[in-house]
C-alpha cells in the first residue's frame, strides 16, 4: 500500500477512537409540556441525558407507560461496545503499520460487521424497551400502543414526538469507513502499477 | 297666545329639554380615558402570546408586605414574592424552614406593610443581584435574591420606629439604610407623650448589604426627633453623601396633620456617611443598648436561622463634626431624589408650591463658608440661598417624588392635582405634564433613581382607582399607569391593576437577569436533615409526643403514603421532599383540617409542616399544585388513633421502594 493509502487508514483508525469520547446517537423527545425538549445521548459505554436530569426525567415519565428505567449499568451492550471500538481502532492501527492490502479488506470487512451488529442490536434495544412492559403496573395502557423509538427518523408516541439521529461519534465511524474504503480503493493493484510507473 | 304658538312653544321646549338629555346621556357616559389614548397605544403594550416583556417590574405591596412582579410594558403579572407576611398559598412563614424568618425582638411578626423596593447597584447602576425591601411598620430590611425570586434574608433595625425611609443603597450596595419614621425614646422607654421634645429621637442607619447572609448594623446616627421620610444616596461627585427627608421639624406629638405644617421649612439632613465611617473608626461613636434579629436562609439546606444581637454603635453628630448638615426645604418634604449626574438634590414639599433643587457643589461650598443659619441639636443648618440651585415654579399641586430619564429631563408626581410634570434640569421649567387617574404616590423610570435611567416608560403608581376598572366592590384595586416618555410629549399608553397598594417600585431591562434565573433546586446539593432522596428511604420515627414523618413526593404519588400510629396529642411533622429535577413540576401537600397551611415544594426542595390532630380518625393528605395527569391520584391517608393506643408506628413501603430496596440489596 501507498503511504498515502497507509496514511488514510491511520486517520480512519483515529476518528474511529476519537468516537469513544463523543455520543454516538441521540433521541430527542418533544411534547407540548416540554417545549425545551428532553433528551439522551448515547455513548458507546452509557446513555447520559442531553441535560443533567433529563434521563430520570425520562424514567420519570416512562413509568407511567410500564417502560422499564434506562439503567446504563444494567446493559450489557454498553460493556462491550467501548472494547469493541477501541479494538477496531488498535487493528486499523497495526493495518496500517503493515500496510497490507488484503489486511485493510478484512479491516474494512470486520467493521462492516461490527456496524451491521450494533445497529440491529440497538434496534433490538429499542424494541425490548418499546415493547416489553410491566402492563401489570402500567398507569397509561394504550390498546396495541408500543413505545419502540425510530431507529433513524421521528415518531409520534403518544404526547411525545421522538426524534432519533446518529450524532457526532457515529458521524466519525461513518466518515472512518468512508476513508477506510477510499485507502482500499486508491491502493488498488492497477493504481499501484501507475503509480510506481 | 294661539293654538298653534303654544303648540310650536311647547316642541321648542320638548327639544330644548331632549338635546340637554342627549349632551347630558353622552357626556355622563363617555369613559374619562377615551379621548386620552393615541392610536397606537395597543400596539406598543401589546406582548404577543409566547414573547417575552422588556422589563421586570418590582412594585411594593404595600399593606400586603410583599412584592409583586409585572412585566413591562404589558404590565401582567408575573409573581408575588412574599417577604414580610405569611404566604398561606405557598406555607412561606408556616412551614417550619421559613419561620425564623419572621423572628423579632417583638416575637413573632407574620405581616408587614412593604413600601420601597431597592435593587442592588454596582457603580450607581441596578446589577440584577437582589432587591432589597423595607418594612414599615417594625422595622427590617429584606433581602431577595433575584436567581431565585425568594426572601432569603431579614435584618430587623433597632432604636427604630417605622422603617420609611429605607432600603435606599450606596452605590456600591455597601449600605442600605434605614431611618425612623416615628421618633421614639431611644432605647424606647416608659416617658409621658407630652415629653416628645425631651425623649424622642429619631436614628438614621446604615445596614451593611453586599456580603448575602451577613447583613448587620454598621452604625447608627441619634437625631433629633423628627419624622424621616425618604432618602437617596448621592452618587458621582457627591458618592460618599447620603440625603435624607424630614417633616415635622415642630416636634409635634398630637394632631400632625395641623401641628407638623406650620414651618415654612423642614429639612433634607445631608449625611456624610465617609466622615460617619472614619467617626467610628476613631471611636467616637458609642456602643449603645440595641437588641435586634438577623435572619437568613442557609444557602443548601435552604433552612432559615435567627440569631438574636445586641448592642449597636451610635454616632451623635456632636461627637463627630461634619458628618450630618441640614439643608432648609419647603413644607414637608417626602422625596429626595439625586440626579443622574449625582449634582442635583430635588426635594418634593408635599405642601409646597415650589420643587425646590439644592446644588450638591454649592452645598460644599457652603459648608466651606460655613454659612450656617443656626443649629439644630449640634447639626449646623445651612442657608436656603446658599445651597439652593433653583425651584421649579408653579409645577402643579402636592409634588412628592421625583426620577430621572437620563436625557436631562426630571418627572415629578403631584399628589394633588394628580399628575406627572416634566421639567428641564437647568432651567428648571416646564416642558410637559400630563394627568393621572388618580392621585398620584410614586413615579418610576426603570433605573430612573440611578447614574444611567433607560428612558423609555415611567410607571405611575397611583392612590385612588375609583371608575378606572370594573368596580368589585367597596374595595378595588389600585391602578398604574405606563407612559411612554421616549419622546417630546409623555404618552399615557396603558392601564393595569396592582395587588394592594404599591408604594414604589423598580425595574430593570429583563435580560439582565431573564438567563440567571434558577430552574430547579439540586437534590444532590440538599443538605436538609430532613431530605429524602429517594423512595426508599422515606419512613416515620416517634420521640416523645413528636411524630417524624418524612416523604418524597413525585410524579404522581407520595411515598409512604399510608400513615398509621399517630396519636391524639402528638404534634406530627411532615417532611416532604420533591424529589423531581424538572423545570416547573411542583407539587404541594395539604391534610384535612391542618390549623396550619399547605406546602407548595419547589424541584429538589424539603419542606416541613407541623400538624396537630386533635380528634381520632383517618386523615386524608393530597397534592394541591396539578402536577401530572394523575394529579388527582396524588393522595394517601394518615391515621389518628385515641391517646394511648397500641395500634403500632407505621409508615408503608411502596412497590417502587421495595424494588430500589432489593437492588440495593443486591
Amino acid at each position: 500500500m501507498s503511504k498515502l493509502s497507509r496514511l488514510l487508514i491511520l486517520l480512519a483508525s483515529a476518528l474511529v477512537l476519537v468516537s469513544l469520547a463523543t455520543p454516538l446517537w441521540r433521541i430527542r423527545l418533544l411534547a407540548p409540556q416540554y417545549p425545551e425538549g428532553l433528551g439522551m445521548d448515547i455513548h458507546a459505554g452509557t446513555v447520559v441525558g442531553a441535560r443533567e436530569h433529563d434521563l430520570q426525567s425520562i424514567n420519570s415519565l416512562n413509568h407511567y407507560i410500564g417502560m422499564k428505567a434506562i439503567e446504563p449499568e444494567e446493559i450489557a451492550e454498553l460493556r462491550v461496545i467501548p472494547w469493541c471500538i477501541g479494538g477496531l481502532a488498535v487493528l486499523g492501527f497495526v493495518v496500517a503499520a503493515a500496510g497490507r492490502r488484503w489486511m485493510a479488506i478484512g479491516w474494512l470487512a470486520s467493521f462492516a460487521v461490527f456496524g451491521v451488529v450494533a445497529l440491529s442490536d440497538f434496534y433490538h434495544w429499542e424494541y425490548e424497551y418499546g415493547h416489553e412492559l410491566d402492563t401489570a403496573h402500567a398507569i397509561i395502557k394504550v390498546p396495541g400502543m408500543s413505545y419502540q423509538p425510530p431507529l433513524i427518523g421521528s415518531k409520534q408516541l403518544l404526547n411525545f414526538t421522538a426524534i432519533s439521529w446518529p450524532t457526532t461519534g457515529a458521524i466519525l465511524i461513518g466518515v472512518a469507513f468512508v476513508v477506510g474504503c477510499l485507502s482500499v480503493y486508491l491502493a488498488r493493484p492497477h493504481a499501484t502499477v501507475e503509480a510506481a510507473a | 297666545m294661539s293654538p298653534l304658538r303654544q303648540w310650536s312653544t311647547r316642541l321648542a321646549g320638548a327639544a330644548v329639554a331632549i338635546a340637554i338629555v342627549l349632551i347630558y346621556a353622552c357626556t355622563a357616559n363617555r369613559a374619562p380615558s377615551q379621548s386620552l389614548v393615541s392610536g397606537d397605544a395597543a400596539s406598543k403594550v401589546y406582548v404577543a402570546p409566547g414573547s417575552y416583556d422588556e422589563y421586570y417590574a418590582f412594585m411594593s405591596g404595600g399593606y400586603s408586605g410583599q412584592i409583586a412582579v409585572y412585566g413591562l410594558p404589558s404590565g401582567r403579572l408575573l409573581k408575588v414574592i412574599p417577604v414580610f407576611s405569611q404566604f398561606a398559598e405557598d406555607g412561606y412563614g408556616y412551614n417550619e424552614e421559613t419561620k425564623p424568618l419572621f423572628q423579632t425582638t417583638y416575637g413573632f411578626v407574620p405581616w408587614d406593610d412593604s413600601h420601597h423596593p431597592e435593587l442592588s447597584m454596582t457603580n450607581g447602576v441596578p446589577d440584577g443581584r437582589w432587591l432589597f425591601i423595607n418594612a414599615n411598620n417594625t422595622p427590617r430590611i429584606a433581602r431577595i435574591d433575584l436567581t431565585r425570586f425568594e426572601t432569603d434574608e431579614i435584618l430587623q433595625i433597632p432604636n427604630a420606629a417605622g422603617g420609611h425611609a429605607s432600603p435606599f443603597t450606596t452605590p456600591d450596595s455597601k449600605y442600605v439604610v434605614s431611618a425612623t419614621r416615628f421618633s421614639v425614646p431611644v432605647p424606647n422607654t416608659d416617658v409621658p407623650i407630652e415629653s416628645y421634645k425631651q425623649n424622642f429621637r429619631g436614628t438614621l442607619t446604615f445596614a451593611t448589604a453586599d456580603q448575602p447572609g451577613k447583613m448587620d448594623i454598621a452604625f447608627q446616627i441619634l437625631m433629633p426627633g423628627f419624622d424621616y421620610d425618604l432618602g437617596h444616596a448621592g452618587k458621582g461627585p457627591s458618592n460618599g453623601w447620603f440625603f435624607f427627608t424630614s417633616y415635622n421639624s415642630e416636634q409635634a406629638n398630637t394632631k400632625l396633620e395641623e401641628n407638623a405644617s406650620q414651618n415654612d421649612k423642614d429639612f433634607i439632613a445631608a449625611v456624610n456617611y465617609k466622615r460617619a465611617e472614619e467617626c467610628v473608626a476613631q471611636g467616637k461613636a458609642k456602643a449603645a443598648p440595641a437588641e435586634y434579629y438577623h435572619n437568613w436562609v442557609d444557602e443548601s439546606s435552604r433552612i432559615a436561622k435567627s440569631e438574636k444581637k445586641s448592642g449597636v454603635k451610635m454616632i451623635n453628630p456632636g461627637d463627630c463634626e461634619g458628618v450630618v448638615y441640614y439643608l432648609p426645604t419647603p413644607k414637608s418634604p417626602h422625596g429626595v431624589d439625586v440626579d443622574p449626574t449625582g449634582e442635583y438634590i430635588v426635594a418634593g414639599g408635599k405642601l409646597a408650591t415650589v420643587i425646590p433643587v439644592h446644588s450638591f457643589t454649592k452645598l460644599q461650598k457652603a459648608i466651606a463658608d460655613k454659612a450656617f443659619e443656626k443649629t439644630v441639636d449640634g447639626i449646623p443648618v445651612l442657608k436656603y440661598d446658599a445651597v439652593m440651585a433653583g425651584e421649579v415654579q408653579k409645577p402643579g399641586l402636592g409634588p412628592l417624588h421625583t426620577e430621572f430619564d437620563g436625557k436631562g429631563y426630571a418627572y415629578t408626581s403631584m399628589f394633588i392635582s394628580s399628575e406627572v410634570v416634566k421639567w428641564k434640569l437647568g432651567t428648571w421649567e416646564v416642558v410637559d405634564r400630563i394627568p393621572t387617574y388618580y392621585s398620584i404616590g410614586h413615579l418610576m423610570i426603570p433605573g430612573g433613581d440611578s447614574k444611567q435611567p433607560w428612558g423609555k416608560y415611567l410607571v405611575a403608581m397611583n392612590k385612588i382607582t375609583k371608575d378606572r376598572y370594573l368596580p368589585t366592590g367597596p374595595e378595588m384595586a389600585q391602578s398604574a399607569q405606563l407612559i411612554d416618555i421616549s419622546g417630546d410629549k409623555m404618552k399615557l399608553l396603558l392601564d393595569f391593576p396592582t395587588i394592594d397598594e404599591p408604594h414604589y417600585a423598580q425595574a430593570l431591562p429583563a435580560s439582565m437577569i431573564k438567563e440567571k434565573q434558577v430552574k430547579f433546586y439540586q437534590l444532590a446539593k440538599n443538605t436538609s436533615p430532613w431530605v429524602t432522596r429517594s423512595e426508599s428511604d422515606g419512613g416515620i420515627a416517634r420521640a416523645g409526643k413528636r411524630v417524624d414523618i418524612k416523604m418524597i413526593a413525585i410524579r404522581s404519588h407520595f411515598a409512604p403514603d399510608n400513615i398509621e400510629g399517630v396519636q391524639v396529642g402528638d404534634t406530627v411533622v411532615f417532611h416532604v421532599t420533591n424529589i423531581e429535577q424538572d423545570w416547573d413540576i411542583l407539587h404541594g401537600f395539604a391534610v384535612l383540617g391542618n390549623n396550619n397551611s399547605e406546602l407548595i415544594l419547589q424541584p429538589g426542595e424539603t419542606r416541613s409542616l407541623t400538624w396537630i390532630p386533635k380528634t381520632p380518625g383517618v386523615y386524608p393528605f393530597y397534592c394541591t399544585d396539578f402536577c401530572s395527569a394523575l394529579h388527582q391520584e396524588m393522595q394517601g391517608y394518615i391515621r389518628v388513633s385515641p391517646a394511648g393506643s397500641n395500634v403500632k408506628l407505621m409508615a408503608n413501603v411502596s412497590k417502587k421502594a421495595q424494588a430500589q430496596m432489593d437492588h440495593n440489596a443486591k
